[in-house]
């Protein structure tokens, strides 16, 4: 309750609001930053959190868990399941869900293998084939649920089912492979090595560099509109710590991989999405659209949002999603097998609600499933390294999706 | 006559912000049926619902008396178990359950926890019997009507055995047919010795079932009448309904002179909604209507009336089904099959029930103000957020929205804040005709006052204005003209100068007998 944030401008009369009226003196700093944890709570939240797991897990490990090849490894075997919380993400704040991702990640593996494999497809072409049935299959699912009605749930429980029976028939229950190598090395290749000679890739320096820079210009350049808006801003020295931190975390991450092998290319892929798709769902009115729905339906509707429109494009896109992660899995494993994809649905599941999305929909970021997801693949490797077995695995990655969730509820009902 | 069997003695019941009761008092005695009547909002249900046990007992200042007993109830259940029954308008029953199930559902009879069907089905066939409801007792609810169900909730009562029933408007949902036999058990029932509560605004049902009558006005009991004796007429009830001082809570108005040869900015001829679910239903009926530029029109009419469905259906069919009608738009015919169409004529609906279906609660002020239109603010398909921001923060001040910044979740602001964001929302999407569902509901006098400048600058500004409202006084201080509606129809059009609220309740509490005469074609599809 910040009601005593509220300027006090009381009516006088006539109904017009005074004008030309200088900002209001503003409180004290450490109220500001109470209220913008407060505020951004469940984002800060996580991201402290998975600070503090990297933190254990790299104490737990003697420090294997931040070695160059680990970091590399991370980002590889957790790419798939990024990707597909990126989709989940926007598929939850619709207010709906899908269950049907892990199958169709593996059905589009299937196909893509029977065509490059067995029809010997040009692996470009194939690709392309590929995140059409994945947008095809995404659109069919959305008709179901946009204009016919039937609850998300249903159709995608019954998509998880139908995709998976689909992938045994097509692959006859045999695994296929390999891949051409065009296909592979998108999966689980680096950035090439270019200029001269250091103990660093290149490359990958130049784009952390790129990065830190986009980093704080934005920064900078949101700190001065809010000033423009006479919106209060956090003091200088805060804003500094803030800008010095986001620096450093680009900068450990960038040497990491590049005093390995580089930037592994799914990186790429996985930052041009996150850079996308967070553009659209913050800047783009169909994003507003997205929020509009999830946040509450018949005022949307009232509003003149084409709300069965926007959910269909909503599922659409999960499924041309699911086709590249089904694509990248693929490449990755260079194989397609029938068993592929199980559990992905409810791994992206978990990411996005361990990122900040709420079960009744309209909240939640695109970032934020990046950091739920990686929440989630930080313990799995820092398990791993430290010898848990997959059965104690599960038992933490529950508790942890449970702490998440009720934190957040605690944390609104107090607010 | 008997004593009095209920007495509620100097009630005041206070919400945040809100005075619901500020002294009430109503005396029942044994063995009639007493009506309690009064405008939307005089506090009919509240009272009720302390009766009921709803409100607990330490939430309300006041005493109840209860067959000479004082009720101290903590929930629903207290009260039931003394026999003080309540049937809301909204019929509590299962519809997928049984008759039988639903007449004993919490209250079973069972043993050690096992249901006993035989008990429960004989019991069940009686009840169904004393109701008159010719039906097997393992029909589903959802198979049978409104005005079934209606007799179901009863016989759900009498197996608790009621001694006092309340009713909170039994007929609203019904047709007259179901209306004239639920008034026939009541006065069955009245034989029985069973004392009742009738909540209604339809005064030729009064006349006909009640004893005596209560009427509630701003939360305080006005009068208690003998409907029996002679000088209790239907005006007389009125008047104690509406007896209220205008005093200067409306900014002046200078009525508007609209140009006559001019087509009407609105134009609604003979628009027929059907209820959604209850196909047979027609919830609006045949109303024509036309609203001009710069002029404020109202809709007056009570719970039921139809006023905010007709508004709804017109604006892209947003509720129940549609049964006919055209609508004009500066004398053009115009399609509103979709709210995007609606908008895209230049129509816009704020909502009266701005939570449910006005804001979007967990998102900030901006985005809510520019969700109507984001074209507006944006290019290709991207919102200019800096533009956005400049917009909500020209109409943060201009409509007085008390907020730090626009970047506050409107969840978290007041109801009449609330009320001017979503009307930002409208006026920024620019339309010429603005349909306003009881803008004021439910907040403050001084946002009141607000608001009605807004309208006022809006109509000033050559907008067409349809002003939905059930407070009389707003009606007659800010409208130019007033349409009355009662059970889905028009049945009164009445200007500024002939306006009194004597008048519009006369109107608005017009049944369909009373109206026969008129060009007037019986329902029953």
């Amino acid at each position: 309750m910040s009601t005593d944030l509220t300027a006090g401008t009381r009516a006088d009369g006539t109904g017009k609001g005074p004008s030309g009226r200088p900002a209001g003196t503003g409180p004290g700093v450490g109220r500001l930053i109470l209220d913008g944890l407060r505020g951004n709570m469940r984002q800060y939240g996580m991201l402290i959190a998975l600070g503090l797991i990297v933190a254990l897990f790299a104490v737990w490990t003697g420090g294997d868990l931040l070695l160059p090849r680990n970091v590399s490894n991370l980002v590889l075997q957790n790419s798939y399941i990024l990707i597909l919380a990126i989709g989940m993400m926007i598929v939850i704040i619709s207010g709906h869900i899908d269950l049907s991702v892990g199958s169709l990640t593996a059905f589009v593996g299937a196909v893509a293998a029977v065509l490059m494999v067995e029809h010997r497809m040009a692996w470009p072409l194939a690709v392309v084939l590929v995140l059409l049935l994945g947008a095809v299959a995404g659109a069919m699912q959305g008709f179901f649920i946009a204009y016919l009605g039937i609850p998300s749930f249903i159709v995608t429980l019954a998509g998880m089912l139908l995709f998976r029976g689909l992938t045994e028939i097509f692959l006859k229950g045999q695994t296929i492979g390999p891949f051409p190598e065009g296909l592979q090395t998108v999966s689980n290749s680096f950035l090439p090595a270019v200029g001269p000679s250091t103990d660093y890739h290149n490359l990958t320096l130049v784009l952390g560099l790129a990065l830190m820079v986009f980093v704080v210009w934005q920064e900078v350049r949101d700190r001065r509109r809010q000033r423009e808006y006479a919106l209060d801003v956090p003091p200088v020295g805060l804003f500094a710590a803030k800008l010095g931190a986001l620096v450093a975390t680009v900068l450990v991450f960038t040497l990491l991989l590049a005093s390995y092998k580089g930037a592994p290319v799914v990186l790429l892929i996985l930052a041009v999405l996150l850079a996308g798709f967070g553009y659209v769902m913050r800047n783009a009115i169909v994003g507003r659209h997205v929020y509009a729905i999830g946040g509450n339906l018949p005022a949307a509707k009232l509003s003149g949002v084409r709300d069965r429109k926007v959910t269909f494009l909503v599922f659409l896109n999960m499924g041309v999603l699911a086709a590249l992660a089904g694509l990248v899995f693929a490449a990755r494993f260079n194989a397609a097998s029938p068993k592929a994809g199980i559990n992905f649905e409810l791994e992206a599941i978990a990411a996005s609600f361990i990122g900040g999305a709420s079960m009744s929909g309209g909240v939640g970021t695109v970032l934020g499933a990046i950091v739920g997801g990686l929440v989630l693949g930080v313990l799995n490797n820092g398990m791993n390294l430290v010898g848990i077995g997959t059965d104690w695995q599960q038992v933490i990655k529950g508790l942890v999706l449970l702490a998440a969730v009720g934190f957040d509820v605690w944390n609104k009902r107090k607010a | 006559m008997a004593g009095p069997v209920l007495e509620m003695r100097s009630i005041i019941k206070t919400f945040p912000g809100v005075t619901a009761l500020s002294d009430v008092s109503l005396t029942v005695r044994a063995g009639e049926v007493h009506a309690v009547c009064g405008e939307n909002g005089a506090g009919k249900s509240t009272l009720m619902k302390i009766l009921s046990g709803v409100h607990p007992h330490g939430s309300y200042e006041g005493e109840v008396l209860f067959r000479g007993e004082t009720c101290r109830f903590k929930d629903i259940g207290a009260s039931e178990k003394r026999g003080i029954v309540i049937i809301h308008q909204e019929l509590a029953l299962v519809p997928h359950l049984s008759l039988a199930e639903n007449i004993f559902l919490g209250n079973e009879h069972a043993t050690r926890g096992v249901i006993s069907w035989d008990r429960t089905l004989r019991h069940a066939a009686a009840l169904l019997r004393r109701v008159g409801l010719d039906e097997h007792p393992q029909t589903r609810v959802a198979d049978i009507g409104v005005g079934k169900q209606q007799l179901v909730e009863i016989a759900k009562a009498l197996a608790k055995e009621v001694k006092l029933l309340i009713l909170d408007e039994p007929t609203a949902a019904l047709n007259d047919e179901d209306s004239g036999k639920l008034l026939d058990l009541m006065e069955e029932l009245k034989g029985q010795g069973i004392t009742s509560i009738i909540i209604s605004h339809k005064l030729n049902e009064i006349a006909r079932v009640a004893d005596s009558v209560t009427v509630l006005r701003d939360g305080r009991s006005i009068e208690t009448l003998d409907v029996k004796a002679p000088e209790t007429t239907e005006e007389r009830i009125i008047r104690g309904m509406v007896g209220r001082d205008l005093d200067h809570r409306f900014p002046a108005r200078t009525p508007h002179e609209p140009e006559r040869d001019a087509a009407p900015a609105l134009e609604i001829r003979d628009w027929t909604v059907h209820h959604p679910i209850d196909r047979h239903r027609k919830v609006v009926d045949g109303v024509s209507l036309t609203v001009r530029r710069g002029e404020i029109v109202g809709i007056a009419g009570l719970m039921g009336a139809g006023r905010t469905e007709l508004a709804m259906s017109v604006f892209g069919r947003s509720y129940g089904r549609y049964g006919g009608g055209t609508v004009l738009k500066d004398g053009v015919e115009i399609r509103t099959r979709t709210v995007p169409e609606a908008v895209g004529h230049g129509i816009a609906y704020v909502t009266e029930d701005r939570k449910h279906y006005g804001l979007n609660l967990i998102d900030t002020i901006n985005r809510n103000i520019s969700l109507g239109a984001l074209p507006k603010v944006a290019r290709r398909g991207i919102v200019d957020e800096h533009e956005e921001t400049r917009v909500s923060e020209g109409f943060r001040r201009s409509m007085n929205i008390k907020a730090p910044t626009v970047f506050e979740p409107v969840g978290r602001l007041s109801g009449g804040n609330q009320q001017k964001v979503v009307l930002s929302k409208w006026i920024f999407a620019g339309p010429d005709v603005l349909i306003l569902d009881e803008p004021t509901r439910g907040i403050d006098v001084g946002a009141k006052y607000e608001i009605y400048t807004v309208v006022d600058r809006l109509a000033a500004e050559g907008k067409a204005v349809l002003l939905i409202s059930s407070e009389l006084p707003e009606l007659l201080g800010m409208c130019d003209r007033v349409y009355t509606m009662a059970a889905g129809r028009l049945t009164g059009e009445v200007s500024r100068a002939e306006a009194t609220q004597e008048l519009l309740m006369r109107h608005m509490t017009k049944d369909k007998q009373d109206r026969k005469g008129t060009k007037d074609m019986r329902e029953h599809a």
